[in-house]
């Protein structure tokens, strides 16, 4: 692979900042008042620091709110946050795709634990793998984290979504915590986990965690038919999802170290597992036979050590396998059995310099190797190296407080034939390299009130995944990258009343506008079916308004009452020009395929003693599975309301913890993928003991 | 608490929603009333795979008016419809038959009023032919050998149509496509369209002859890499269309004597798609640019009698300038007027064009998602 002259200078400027760290850090001296800080800096290094108030719209789900939630994945749980749309396949198996302001799934970063997970091969992160089983925190941030002291790459998404996983707290003099987990309910699942937590010292502590999920995946769905006018029912047919199964295992492990002034961490996650994809319900098919195999696995360690003497400096890496076997068996369907394996090795160095108590300023640069390999006839095995340079500055002026980004993306790609017959050219998509700014700004006008405004513009794009440029016969290298442009503009506010009833509520409001041009969409080429090429062809605009307001009650009686509501409306238009002004007619400023106009959430818990009652509700308006909004492709409102409660007993020292639920209370049919049925009413059981 | 109950009531409120309704049948009045010999015609839209909108469409002469998606309320009891990736269409015995690829069927109906009678099984079925009340129907889901490789031939089956039986079956190449038959003898075209993705030489490059008294392929035709199409003209002279690998070897037209039994001509030109009438062949083709691109899209007549490409153009006003991916073709026998579909981006709704015989445009209408088949109906 061809190495351009940028590049050589930039992995240059990422050894030389590594061994500035390495050789150049100088121990500290006050230990005693620094190691309390330390402490707090590990529990609070989830998401962004307290005292730094978020400049950029965010929103976050921890702790008995998250635990509380009717949720079997990640996945479940996002479709709480305001502006974000979970694409759902329907079963516990069933892929789970998340789309952030109508932007596009590819748009979305997902972190876990700090790093991001990558999918170069087609830029899709199946949050349904996620269990909520080790999970602590969701965070969800338009445009970018707040904190500047971050990996390049934190900038490099239009939206991004941090998932933090358990991390080991003791108590005072508790030197290993377990918990154990089994829950089982609807779809014959079983889903056993453990979690052991141990202090080695002071400052190293150990976890452990692992959990094996069996569920045959079937459940009941119902498509049902009336006679336009008359309402009598044309048809009426109940039938069982099939081949929805899943076997899966998580196994995972971490090592956290405190030092001074910081602390570093290393984890190992491993994930394998066996399903079926159920996939469409169609006329005369009620069952379909393809399978698909995962193998996960990925080794990670932070290293942060935090501001002295006005410089901190954090060190991230990572390597990652993935390898995926699909498998079409036949007869009745095309065959096919096709194995991918991707790799990616990542490392980052950011460098943190407080210019004055007021001002900050973050140089990060990361860079990252991707490789994909395949089975499949023709491949063309594609291999990117990317550097990122990030250069972000934040201070607090008075009222003001803002936070302002370059990224500098350099791309280059390189090929090895494959499978790909003699004679054909096997060409890598030429270097690229992008620069994009974004700025935050926040202004809190009035001293005594919890009232601030925020805005941000932002400029990101996406690469076109290894698919898009290469995959046999439909790839085009010539693809450029997809662009992002976001205008928001909003405030928050939040009000304490102690010992009122009502004795907290905020409010957050944000309104956006989004351009996605150079949107990368297939088109047809030559004669017959099914043969398509990726072409830059797409335009969208998406106009929208999030908002998101929580409510803390306290009742008489000992009863504690929390309520969070979000709304989201948004108008995704799909502004993309078309060669037949009449097609065009049809779908020009149309609703972008599964995107509602209107949708919302509530999720409300009330505590008594040790009873916890949670109701948790979901609704997505009408929407159209096609650009085109006409009747045909017209897709109905569905709503959920789902149901748990959960009694904490202490037995011996045990902390045991039983919760039912029942979730779509309303017995709803209903789909969020045109014929993918979703689950009927269904139940779960879930047994904890902690130790 | 109070605030609670009220948002739980409001929520519970809005928990009643309307029952989904079949699609309505939509009725266009797109031309004067006509009587030229048919009652008018239907129109098969594949829809894209998955999505379950194959959907039927006729144009009634008589009124000239234009009835989109017409099976739903006229089977109203038939669970999901008409079904996912319509891939044939045709009339025989006072029976309309539409072969449903991914739905594994060829739903057979009353031609007159797409009334269901009923349907024939048949795993990734592609095309159908009639012959003393007998069906073919070609399909890819043949024997299975793994040698190393999973190989997968295709075969014909043989239905009564009387009892919408599969009574027999032929296997023949991989992936076959069309077939005609003609003085006692099916020509199947076989495509190794799975197959050849890789590598050009796994096309299959063959039609196979089957006797139809014994029904047992005979032999193999040499003709071209990846076949689609095959037609018998007045004479019982065989067009051919290949595909071509979309690489090298570019789509083609070729002729197949049936009494040499083998391929005696090639027209240069690049065929997708072809409707034979008289002795006149119109057809165009798409293919794809690596200069431009985008899809280079040409039309044009063949004599059948003289071989001789006639004409390069159908289109004569400009429309075809705007036509994204021309997909059906289909020629009046009586007025010579030509209808072409539009499948645009192959994910939402087409159009279908009617074009009088000098190739100007006299209406055009929106069809279902991928119009792509046609049946004429006689009186």
């Amino acid at each position: 692979m061809h190495i351009s002259g940028a590049l050589k200078t930039l992995s240059t400027t990422f050894l030389v900042l590594t061994g500035h760290y390495l050789y150049g850090q100088q121990p500290g001296h006050d230990t005693l008042r620094l190691d309390s800080a330390r402490v707090r800096t590990l529990q609070n290094v989830t998401i962004s620091a307290p005292e730094y108030k978020e400049v950029i719209p965010s929103q976050k789900l921890s702790g008995d709110q998250l635990k509380n939630l009717n949720s079997f994945s990640v996945a479940d749980a996002i479709r709480y946050f305001a502006g974000v749309q979970v694409k759902d396949y329907g079963g516990i198996g069933g892929l789970k795709t998340v789309d952030m302001r109508s932007m596009g799934t590819n748009h979305m970063g997902v972190f876990y634990d700090g790093i991001q997970l990558g999918n170069a091969q087609n830029g899709q992160i199946d949050l349904g793998k996620f269990s909520m089983d080790n999970m602590e925190s969701i965070s969800l941030y338009n445009g970018q984290k707040s904190d500047i002291f971050q990996p390049a790459k934190d900038y490099g998404s239009s939206g991004t979504i941090y998932l933090r996983s358990r991390k080991p707290v003791f108590d005072s003099q508790k030197t290993t915590n377990f918990k154990g987990v089994l829950k089982t309910g609807s779809f014959d699942l079983i889903d056993p986990s453990v979690l052991i937590e141990h202090r080695l010292s002071k400052s190293l502590s150990y976890s452990f965690s692992s959990e094996y999920i069996y569920a045959s995946g079937r459940y009941p769905f119902r498509y049902r038919r009336v006679l336009p006018g008359t309402k009598t029912v044309a048809y009426d047919t109940t039938a069982i999802r099939e081949n929805g199964d899943i076997h899966a295992l998580r196994l995972e492990s971490g090592v956290y170290g405190n030092i001074r002034h910081g602390f570093w961490q290393a984890k190992a996650y491993f994930y394998d597992s066996e399903k079926g994809i159920p996939g469409a319900v169609v006329n005369n098919v009620w069952r379909n036979p393809q399978r698909q195999w995962d193998r996960n696995f990925f080794l990670q360690g932070s290293f942060q050590k935090n501001s002295v003497n006005g410089h901190g400096v954090q060190v991230n890496a990572k390597y990652a396998s993935d390898e995926m076997r699909y498998l079409s068996p036949g007869p009745d369907e095309l065959h096919i059995d096709n194995s991918f394996h991707q790799q990616e090795w990542y490392t980052s160095v950011a460098n943190k310099y407080s210019l004055s108590r007021a001002i900050d300023v973050d140089l990060s640069t990361d860079l990252q190797y991707n490789s994909l390999a395949s089975n499949l006839e023709g491949f063309i095995y594609p291999r990117r190296l990317t550097a990122l340079i990030a250069l972000a500055g934040a201070a607090q002026l008075g009222k003001f407080k803002m936070q302002a980004s370059l990224l500098g993306t350099f791309v280059n790609e390189g090929v090895k034939r494959g499978l790909t017959a003699t004679g054909e050219a096997a060409v890598a998509a030429p270097a690229k390299h992008e620069f994009t700014p974004a700025i935050f700004l926040s202004y809190r006008p009035f001293e005594q009130n919890d009232f601030s405004l925020r805005a941000f513009y932002k400029d990101i794009f996406r690469m076109p995944t290894f698919n898009d440029l290469y995959y046999t016969d439909v790839g085009n290298i010539r693809l450029e990258p997809e662009y992002t442009r976001q205008y928001n503009l909003g405030f928050t506010y939040r009000k304490n009343r102690k010992g009122a009833v009502l004795s907290e509520w905020q409010l957050q409001t944000d309104a956006y506008y989004n351009q996605v041009t150079n949107k990368i969409v297939a088109v047809p080429r030559g004669s017959g079916m099914y043969r398509w090429m990726m072409m830059n062809l797409g335009y969208a605009e998406i106009r929208g308004i999030d908002a998101v307001s929580d409510f803390a009650f306290s009742l008489p009686g000992n009863l504690q009452l929390n309520v969070r509501a979000s709304y989201t409306y948004q108008k995704a238009q799909d502004f993309s020009r078309r060669q037949n002004p009449l097609l065009e007619g049809l779908s020009y400023g149309g609703q972008i395929p599964h995107i509602p106009w209107h949708s919302g959430s509530l999720i409300s818990g009330i505590r008594y003693r040790s009873w916890q009652l949670n109701y948790s509700y979901i609704y997505i308006g009408q929407r159209y599975d096609n650009s085109a909004n006409i009747a045909e492709n017209y897709q109905q409102p569905w709503y959920t309301h789902d149901l748990s409660a959960s009694k904490a007993i202490r037995l011996k020292g045990y902390r045991v913890k039983i919760s039912g639920e029942v979730n779509n209370l309303m017995n709803q049919d209903y789909e969020v993928v045109l014929n993918y049925p979703m689950p009927k009413r269904n139940y779960k059981l879930i047994l904890s003991v902690e130790l | 608490m109070r605030k609670l109950h009220l948002i739980l009531l409001v929520l519970l409120a809005v928990s009643c929603r309307k029952d989904v309704e079949l699609f309505k049948t939509g009725e266009t009045v797109v031309d004067k009333p006509a009587d030229d010999g048919f009652s008018g015609f239907y129109l098969l839209n594949e829809g894209s795979m998955g999505s379950n909108k194959s959907t039927l469409d006729y144009y009634d002469f008589s009124r000239g008016v234009y009835q989109r998606n017409i099976y739903g309320m006229v089977n109203p009891a038939v669970p999901k419809e008409l079904g996912d990736a319509g891939n044939d269409l045709a009339i025989y015995g006072g029976r309309l038959y539409a072969v449903i690829n991914v739905s594994n069927k060829v739903e057979v109906m009353e031609a007159r009023t797409a009334r269901r009678i009923g349907q024939i099984e048949i795993p990734n079925c592609r095309y159908i032919k009639f012959d003393k009340g007998f069906a073919y129907v070609t399909s890819y889901a043949g024997p299975v050998e793994v040698n190393p490789d999973y190989t997968q031939k295709g075969y014909v089956a043989k239905i009564d149509t009387a009892t919408l039986k599969v009574v027999d079956q032929c296997v023949v190449g991989y992936q076959p496509d069309c077939l005609e038959i003609v003085d006692g003898k099916i020509y199947v075209v076989n495509s190794g369209g799975y197959m050849g993705g890789g590598s050009t030489n796994k096309y299959e490059r063959t039609v196979s002859v089957i006797d139809l008294a014994t029904f047992r392929e005979e032999k193999k035709i040499d003709v071209a890499y990846n076949l689609h199409h095959i037609r018998a003209d007045k004479r019982g002279g065989l067009w051919v269309t290949s595909r071509g690998d979309y690489k090298a070897s570019p789509s083609r037209l070729y002729f197949i004597d049936k009494t040499l039994q083998k391929v005696t001509d090639t027209l240069p030109v690049a065929v997708s798609n072809y409707y034979l009438d008289d002795d006149l062949l119109y057809l165009y083709s798409t293919e794809w640019s690596y200069v431009t691109y985008s899809n280079v899209i040409t039309y044009g007549i063949v004599d059948t009698k003289t071989h001789q490409v006639i004409s390069r153009v159908l289109i004569t006003d400009g429309t075809d300038k705007q036509i994204e991916i021309p997909y059906g073709i289909m020629v009046h026998p009586v007025t010579k007027d030509i209808y072409i579909t539009e499948a645009g981006n192959y994910v939402s709704p087409g159009l279908l064009y009617c074009f009088n015989k000098e190739g100007k445009k006299k209406w055009v209408v929106r069809t279902g998602d991928v119009p792509g088949h046609f049946a004429l109906l006689p009186k």
